[in-house]
């Protein structure tokens, strides 16, 4: 059988949608219980390290330039660096140090 | 502050925040472009797609149900599982948007919830505006609807060096989002570490190393912000600030 790729789309699209929804219409008071307060205000640190890490050393073209740029980047976070200058100096340890390792 | 002054105020600010959000976007979805062309996807088709469904994952998994051919419920499913992360950060976001915030802001907000529009967002100390987020999408879709256009037309075009360097730009924010708040706070410098090192193990360990990157996230999250929940409940001024 063939298929209809905007029908595809069309399912990537509402099921995403859907699920990013119905929390943010459905929850519309503020959560009363402190351990699901609580367990929802940890959510992003935890959500955010596990998929930095080690997802990080992959994604460029040698893991010693990734390593690199993930200590620089959480030493300039460390040193309260904005986001914009953490995300640009990250980029630039990887282009420079590639020069060397990667040929 | 007047409404619609603060409303400028963030969409301003978001924007200048989406600005390494686009950027970073611009090189993922690049690479995104090239495997939905492999997927047999015209460039219209592809930007449509992101800009449809705003997902790396997502939208990975998708291409290749497309380019296998296979079943719409496959899609569902793969969608589902690819993307359920979101389902706890609309949950944490839903608690930073005033009670008062009108339906049509939240379906808004809602198109857009990805992993880094999320993190700036649940990093404002007060309630969230739901223009900062606006901010931020008018800057992050184009440059991922734009760069995934550009991955099925030019292929291979840009230097791998250029894609690589830019390929950490998402991971430093990242970084810059959960880093300082680490440093104030002992609890999320454990939980930031553990949950590194929890997820470093699930890749090598038999059995859950077979888990998709996306399951093994919300399995990670579920337990350790779980457990910090109930060994370490929040003290009210920390969620009022």
């Amino acid at each position: 059988m063939n298929h209809n790729i905007y029908v595809y789309i069309f399912i990537m699209f509402a099921v995403t949608y859907l699920i990013r929804v119905l929390p943010l219409t459905l929850i519309r008071k503020e959560i009363q219980s402190k351990t699901i307060r609580s367990f929802l205000y940890y959510v992003p640190y935890v959500t955010l390290a596990v998929m930095t890490f080690p997802a990080i050393l992959d994604a460029t073209a040698s893991t010693w330039s990734a390593l690199a740029a993930l200590a620089v980047g959480i030493l300039l976070a460390w040193l309260g660096k904005s986001l914009f200058t953490v995300a640009v100096i990250s980029c630039a340890v990887v282009f420079v140090l590639e020069l060397f390792l990667v040929r | 502050m007047m409404k619609s002054k603060e409303n400028k105020y963030f969409y301003l600010k978001g924007i200048k925040m989406g600005i390494p959000i686009g950027l970073g976007y611009f090189a993922v979805s690049f690479t995104l472009g090239i495997s939905a062309g492999n997927a047999g996807m015209t460039a219209g088709q592809a930007m449509l797609a992101s800009f449809l469904v705003n997902a790396s994952a997502g939208e990975y998994a998708g291409f290749t149900v497309i380019a296998a051919n296979s079943g719409y419920i496959e899609m569902v499913i793969m969608e589902l599982i690819a993307n359920a992360r979101y389902l706890l950060m609309s949950c944490s976001l839903s608690q930073k948007l005033k009670e008062e915030t009108g339906l049509l802001h939240r379906l808004l907000v809602g198109f857009d919830v990805t992993d880094e529009i999320f993190g700036v967002a649940i990093s404002v100390p007060e309630k969230l505006n739901p223009f900062y987020n606006y901010g931020m999408m008018t800057v992050a879709i184009p440059g991922w609807s734009i760069g995934t256009y550009l991955g099925v037309v030019m292929g291979n075009i840009l230097p791998t060096s250029v894609v690589s360097a830019l390929s950490v730009a998402l991971y430093g924010m990242f970084i810059a989002i959960i880093i300082p708040p680490a440093r104030k706070s002992r609890i999320i410098a454990g939980l930031v570490t553990i949950s590194m090192a929890a997820s470093f193990l699930f890749t090598k360990l038999p059995v859950v190393s077979g888990l998709s990157p996306g399951i093994r996230t919300i399995i990670l999250t579920v337990v350790i912000a779980g457990g910090a929940a109930i060994l370490f409940p929040i003290k009210e001024e920390q969620h009022e600030s």
